[in-house]
């Protein structure tokens, strides 16, 4: 098991950005990140989280596509949408559960994460992850991640009754076995787990 | 005649900042470099490896370069839009001479030359020598470094020479030379993912020095616990095993409350102490009344933080403490880092694979910077230039009388007291923007314009190269060679991408030329960078800095070569103290009872709240390059007054409400960002920004009597809702000092 795989650990997150800003420097999609840095809730935390594509084994972005635009490749990769196919309707855009498509009205197609497949086809790292100050983001092999990191790479996601499985891997704590997404309302949902002035109050 | 010669807007207009967007070839993806140059980011004293790509004399891009050990192709959002810098619309292209209601109009060499050398001339002959000040840079490479170092004492012959640096992290170099007996952190970071505790005191890591993110993250997965101070819960504090959200100021009382903890339960190594270190008697009879409780007052926060640090603190196995400006930016801040050092010395662990003490520099080159000759008391390779032995050693080199060499000078704050005073009538300076990182942001303008001339060194028009006479366009690192050093010490190459534009000239040679002219121009026939390096080995040979064993290619080969090293066959040596064996003579390490002291203005009914300041992760420093680069301000595109909800609820305020943050010095008027990851009694504000938003028109000149470090980290203020801002400058771009 050699393969070199994608994982994301969100709790090494800074929200420093290299990523973005390193995107955009791709030579496939130069100008354009592809992909989205969250500030979760700053008002409470300093909490950021990114979002490549998570290239999903049953792709809903492709199920939903009217012009069979999005297509998977062999190792699983799924690409951004076909030039000539694409019909910029943002069917994807909206089925996405991560939130990773983009519309861009200016040439009328969606255009997302391919994972860098022109720097992992001739044997990079994709972009992000080679420059990724913190780690959040890495490209390696399985074995060196079980061999470094405390945390377990699971790929399985849970959204309502609809079960994602994933390309990505995402690092989580040991007693996890799926990510079960529920519902939140940013903005509405606060946390005082940030809180300095309740650290202070030894609360 | 150091004052603006046409109104700000004006200049703005003519010389930005202005935003650099797109690359010079466009963003098409087909254009091949003609070549890919390994060499370093200058945008911190991190000094990541980068490639970049040089196609027809310009850098078209870059590339990461992933075999340099240090970061392995990692790169913060600045190194990865660094080469946006370059073929940029405000680049100074020609020398530029102050005209009167005009501007500045580009003149030839020999005229801006001419007119530099005969006002250097005048005032000395007029004031006297030492009425002519120097400033320097702590982003300049080493050999930039000594040759400014040399041009003060040989050519200019101004005991007044002082640099940027001495708003940086002096203080920890004060602090390791007085307790260590040298001058550097103490290990490299390969040893922090084997430390089992981590402790870092005012060092927003995330932000200011964000490659070393992944070594913290990598300790932990190997089990370490970390520990973060500081007034707010920056990125690298919200996922730390224990976060002390400090008062600006109390760290002593963190430091020397886990001490006194540490002693009643039997968690120092007096083996260790008796053998390698003095005063710790002392020490240990200071500590006797910092009480948790005692220490948390200090500290201003729970008692039982305290407690829980030195839990992990004290039985841990291995262990590496950092600071960085956080510890370092106080009227005591020479106490702040002995404090911190006291906690690596009384557990012995120092000198040893996964135990050790690093100062995060936050320059450029903040360690090769300050080692070579730019600093008023200092001569190359860490010399003292009041010592006899010192003094003869560096005349030799030089081939000067001894006698010739000045004494020490002033450090940059007494510099601006004394123009105030009308005893220094001239200056030179480079690669440095007071006009927005000096503190007290009025009071340095005024003695702007009291000076007779200014002439700056720079390859943009910084707010400070506004109120020169003389602009000489000089170099941007990939425009020329030379060496830094990282913050682990490594001698590290950075080498030439591309030739200066137009009319523009690399540093060395104008400074060379500058000496010539000077009538010192046998004592600076330099004909590359590289033999400056064969100078500065020498120069450096058998003093505390010692570089001889290092050459430009064994660097290239070794991936950078660690100082002290002092012969060709000697490895270099990236962890320092090793079998306790410190720097003094005696051998010892010299612990000093540290008391916790005020600052020198705590908040008061009148300005009841504290001002921190510090810097964002897209921006450098004064932001002289940084805000010239359009990625980079758009993250983070003016600065934001950080409140904490409880504080803006009782002023009335709310997100994104405008609010004047007030001083007895100065004010801005800027956006209050509500958040609940600040001290309730502490307002922040970045930095890079200048005019009616530098946060330096609030902070205090109050400097350490140690190392002069200026005490930017805590000032009273008050704050208070304002409306939206409407004049001239505030409708400026943001990078400019506008706000919207």
């Amino acid at each position: 098991m050699n393969e070199m795989e994608f994982f994301i650990d969100y709790s090494r997150c800074i929200g420093c950005k290299a990523c973005v800003q390193a995107c955009e420097e791709c030579d496939t999609h130069r100008g354009v990140s592809m992909i989205h840095l969250e500030t979760i809730m700053r008002p409470d935390s300093v909490q950021t989280a990114p979002q490549v594509c998570m290239h999903c084994e049953d792709p809903i972005c492709a199920q939903v596509c009217p012009a069979d635009a999005i297509k998977k490749t062999p190792d699983g990769v799924v690409q951004s949408s076909l030039k000539p196919r694409c019909i910029g309707c943002s069917n994807c855009v909206l089925a996405c559960p991560f939130g990773v498509p983009k519309y861009r009205a200016e040439i009328n197609q969606m255009m997302k994460c391919d994972m860098c497949y022109d720097r992992t086809s001739v044997g990079k790292r994709p972009m992000c992850a080679t420059v990724c100050p913190s780690g959040a983001l890495t490209y390696t092999t399985r074995e060196n991640i079980e061999r470094t990191r405390q945390g377990l790479a699971i790929n399985e996601w849970q959204f309502g009754g609809e079960v994602v499985r994933t390309k990505v891997n995402v690092l989580v704590p040991r007693s996890v076995e799926c990510i079960d997404v529920g519902l939140e309302q940013l903005g509405v949902t606060h946390t005082n787990e940030y809180d300095v002035a309740a650290l202070l109050s030894g609360d | 005649m150091a004052k603006l010669p046409i109104d700000i807007v004006d200049l703005v207009r003519q010389f930005g900042p202005s935003l650099n967007r797109v690359p010079i070839t466009g963003w098409s993806s087909d254009v091949e470099p003609d070549r890919v140059v390994k060499t370093h980011c200058c945008f911190c004293g991190q000094q990541c490896g980068i490639q970049l790509k040089v196609k027809d004399n310009r850098v078209i891009g870059f590339e990461p370069w992933e075999d340099f050990p240090f970061n392995q192709g990692r790169l913060c959002p600045k190194g990865v839009k660094r080469y946006m810098q370059d073929e940029h619309p405000d680049r100074l292209k020609a020398p530029l001479m102050r005209k009167e209601g005009t501007g500045f109009v580009p003149v030839s060499w020999d005229e801006a030359m001419d007119k530099v050398v005969s006002e250097i001339r005048r005032i000395q002959s007029t004031y006297g020598n030492d009425a002519f000040a120097l400033i320097g840079g702590a982003s300049l490479t080493n050999e930039k470094a000594y040759l400014m170092g040399k041009f003060a004492r040989v050519a200019v012959r101004t005991a007044n020479i002082d640099y940027n640096g001495r708003l940086c992290m002096v203080s920890a170099g004060v602090a390791s030379k007085k307790v260590f007996g040298l001058d550097r952190s103490a290990n490299p970071w390969s040893d922090i993912p084997k430390a089992k505790a981590i402790l870092a005191a005012g060092s927003n890591v995330a932000e200011c020095s964000p490659i070393t993110t992944n070594y913290f993250w990598q300790a932990r997965e190997n089990g370490a616990k970390i520990i973060i101070l500081d007034p707010r819960m920056t990125p690298i504090a919200r996922n730390a095993d224990l976060y002390i959200p400090v008062r600006s100021g109390g760290d002593i009382g963190v430091f020397n409350g886990m001490l006194h903890i540490m002693i009643e339960r039997g968690w120092i190594d007096r083996e260790f102490l008796a053998q390698h270190t003095t005063g710790w008697d002392q020490v240990e009879e200071s500590l006797r009344k910092y009480t948790p409780e005692y220490a948390a007052k200090i500290a201003g926060v729970p008692a039982s933080m305290i407690v829980r640090a030195a839990d992990i603190w004290g039985p841990a196995e291995t262990s590496f403490l950092l600071h960085a400006r956080g510890l370092e930016h106080h009227s005591k801040g020479v106490q702040n880092c002995m404090a911190a050092m006291n906690l690596v010395l009384a557990t012995g662990r120092i000198g040893r694979e996964g135990c050790g003490y690093a100062m995060i520099t936050g320059q450029g080159n903040g360690q090769g910077g300050r080692e070579h000759g730019q600093k008023c008391d200092q001569l190359p390779g860490g010399r003292d230039i009041e010592n006899p032995e010192h003094r003869k050693y560096i005349a030799e080199v030089w081939g000067v009388p001894e006698a010739s060499i000045p004494r020490k000078g002033l450090t940059f704050i007494p510099i601006l007291e004394a123009i105030h005073a009308g005893k220094i009538k001239g200056m030179l300076s480079i690669c440095c923007n007071p006009m927005v990182s000096l503190p007290n942001n009025s009071w340095v303008r005024e003695a702007f314009e009291k000076l007779e001339f200014f002439c700056t060194i720079d390859f943009f028009l910084s707010e400070a190269g506004r109120y020169a006479d003389v602009v000489l366009a000089g170099s941007l690192m990939e425009e020329d060679e030379g060496t830094t050093t990282n913050v682990e010490g490594r001698v590290i190459h950075h080498r030439k991408a591309v030739d200066p534009p137009a009319d523009a000239r690399v540093d060395w040679k104008i400074i060379c030329d500058l000496a010539a002219r000077l009538g010192a121009g046998d004592k600076f026939s330099y004909n590359s960078p590289a033999e400056m390096f064969e100078e500065l080995r020498v120069a450096s040979k058998g003093g505390p800095n010692d570089y001889y064993g290092i050459t430009w290619e064994r660097v290239d080969r070794e991936y950078g070569v660690f100082w002290p090293c002092p012969s060709l066959d000697h490895p270099g040596t990236p962890r320092l103290y090793e079998g306790g064996k410190f720097a003094h003579p005696d051998g010892k390490a010299h612990m000093q009872p540290i008391e916790w002291r005020p600052a020198a203005e705590e908040p008061d009914t009148e300005y009841p709240i504290i001002l921190t300041t510090g810097r964002v992760v897209s921006q450098y420093l004064s932001g002289s390059q940084t805000r010239r680069i359009g990625a980079l301000v758009d993250q983070y595109p003016q600065p934001l007054c950080e409140i904490h909800p409880l504080l803006a609820s009782k002023l009335g305020i709310a997100e994104g409400d405008f609010v004047t943050v007030e001083s007895r010095r100065g004010s801005v008027t800027v956006r209050a960002n509500v958040v609940k990851t600040i001290r309730p009694d502490t307002v922040f504000v970045p930095y890079h920004w200048p005019l009616e938003r530098a946060a330096n028109n609030m902070t205090v000149r109050n400097i350490d009597p140690m190392s002069n470090i200026p005490e930017y980290k805590i000032c009273a203020v008050r704050v208070k809702k304002a409306t939206e801002p409407h004049d001239a400058i505030s409708e400026l771009e943001m990078q400019a000092g506008g706000v919207r």
